[in-house]
């Protein structure tokens, strides 16, 4: 089985020197959900953020069996939906529904179709009523549903979501994995919510300067690497 | 926030937010030229074209005394070389600079708060005007959010820490303390637009804005410009005949 996404020995250094990435391997197959956890500035949102080409290092990554160089982008771009952390910074057009189809429009869809595909979008995230909204009067939860509004509406085989818990009440939170749930693209999660990744992910990989150190189930990988924040007070408690 | 109100006035439903960007910039363009000419009478002109912008206010659905009071922004700019005007002796040509300044911003105020950005800057675009100049004007647009959102959130950080934004820019012993905010400010607020500008790369963003409206220059928009350009032009050739 050919994988989504395949990314071999993948390396990169930010412009101040600091290596980001030190040679990543990683495979992510249909129907998956894979947690890519670890510590700030392992490297996890550097690497995700190759996967739809807005970084770009050595080593090789291919989305769908396409490489992700400069003039396959588009292509790649259509395939990867990406979910920021910061919904605020993903919803930049006047009102909900041209943010939501601001993608489909960039696909080459005409506006009538654009539409209907945010529109479809939105009723998928229980956004519709909202349609009309400026994106800065939703509240923290709202807003991150039309986040991923806008990246379904472009119908990507694979989401990528950057800390989606983050700002999130625990409704909120709760609703939001059950809509994940509910979704059938393959997925990675980066994030440091351990029951986000154990409720969603079937495989978790564990980020450690720049590499990826361990993968297995969730469980086994937040209890190789005692990471949860039951296991952390321990810990914290043992030393003191 | 100034920009927020004009973004949500851009949205009403009124006949003229339903006119095509390109007729109302031409409208505007035809009220600004006919009064930048204006030579003669121009008091008596300037109180006629304060009451043809004040009823498309009106009609427009727009809050008249809010709209009024936003327009006069300008005022300061002004009161500048309006000052230097009656210094040097010409109280008539300080009134004349005040009077179209004030009402050039409002024709544009009514033109911003009519028409939707994405749409005012596709309508130019229509028209020709550098795609170029649009696209670093929909981004300045979009960044003055950014900017004032960090702006509020250091503002409460200072209060929080028992400050105060009068004392850090008076005290002469925090002013630096207070440019070097400003400074974090900016870089702050720069590496929030870098993040805006990857998530729109994320999704198809090729340096176009592309919009769901679709508006066409209709019928009625030709009547909308040949409407404005007759009671603009008439009321300048009725009061100066008058006069």
């Amino acid at each position: 089985m050919q994988p989504l996404v395949e990314v071999r020995d993948l390396r990169f250094q930010y412009d101040d020197g600091t290596v980001a990435l030190d040679g990543v391997d990683f495979q992510l197959f249909a129907g998956e959900t894979v947690a890519v956890l670890g510590a700030n500035g392992s490297g996890k949102t550097t690497f995700v953020l190759h996967l739809n080409g807005l970084l770009m290092g050595q080593g090789s990554v291919r989305v769908c069996g396409v490489p992700v160089r400069p003039n396959t982008l588009a292509q790649v771009r259509q395939k990867v939906g990406l979910v920021f952390q910061d919904s605020d910074n993903q919803l930049f057009m006047p009102t909900v529904l041209e943010d939501v189809a601001f993608g489909p429009l960039n696909l080459g869809l005409e506006r009538e179709q654009a539409r209907t595909r945010a529109l479809d979008a939105l009723a998928a995230v229980g956004m519709a009523h909202a349609s009309g909204k400026a994106p800065y009067h939703l509240s923290a939860g709202e807003k991150k549903r039309v986040a991923i509004a806008g990246i379904l509406a472009m119908n990507p085989e694979i989401l990528v979501l950057d800390e989606p818990t983050t700002f999130l009440d625990p409704p909120g939170q709760n609703a939001l994995v059950e809509l994940l749930d509910e979704l059938p693209q393959a997925k990675i999660l980066v994030t440091h919510d351990v029951d986000c990744a154990r409720a969603l992910a079937s495989r978790a990989v564990f980020f450690e300067r720049g590499k990826i150190a361990g993968e297995g189930t969730v469980p086994e990988v937040v209890a190789r690497f005692n990471w949860d924040r039951i296991s952390l007070h321990r810990q914290a408690g043992s030393r003191l | 926030m100034h920009h927020v109100v004009l973004d949500r006035w851009s949205h009403g439903e009124s006949a003229l937010h339903r006119r095509d960007a390109r007729a109302k910039t031409i409208a505007v363009l035809i009220f600004l030229v006919a009064l930048a000419t204006a030579q003669r009478a121009f008091l008596p002109l300037s109180v006629c074209d304060l009451g043809i912008l004040a009823a498309t206010i009106i009609a427009a659905g727009l809050p008249l005394g809010a709209a009024l009071k936003r327009a006069a922004v300008v005022l300061p700019f002004t009161a500048v070389f309006a000052a230097i005007s009656l210094a040097a002796g010409e109280p008539m040509r300080a009134a004349t600079l005040v009077g179209k300044s004030y009402l050039s911003a409002l024709a544009v105020l009514v033109l911003v708060s009519t028409t939707p950005l994405p749409e005012l800057l596709g309508g130019l675009e229509r028209t020709g005007v550098p795609r170029y100049l649009l696209m670093v004007a929909q981004f300045l647009y979009r960044y003055l959010f950014v900017i004032s959102e960090e702006a509020q959130h250091m503002r409460a950080a200072l209060q929080a820490k028992s400050g105060t934004l009068r004392r850090a820019v008076w005290d002469r012993g925090k002013f630096a303390a207070a440019g070097g905010a400003l400074g974090v400010l900016f870089a702050r607020s720069y590496a929030h637009a870098d993040d805006i500008h990857q998530a729109m790369l994320a999704r198809g963003f090729q340096g176009h804005f592309l919009t769901l409206s679709g508006r066409s220059f209709r019928r009625a928009d030709v009547f909308f410009v040949a409407g404005a350009l007759v009671i603009v032009a008439g009321t300048r050739a009725a009061v100066e005949a008058w006069i």
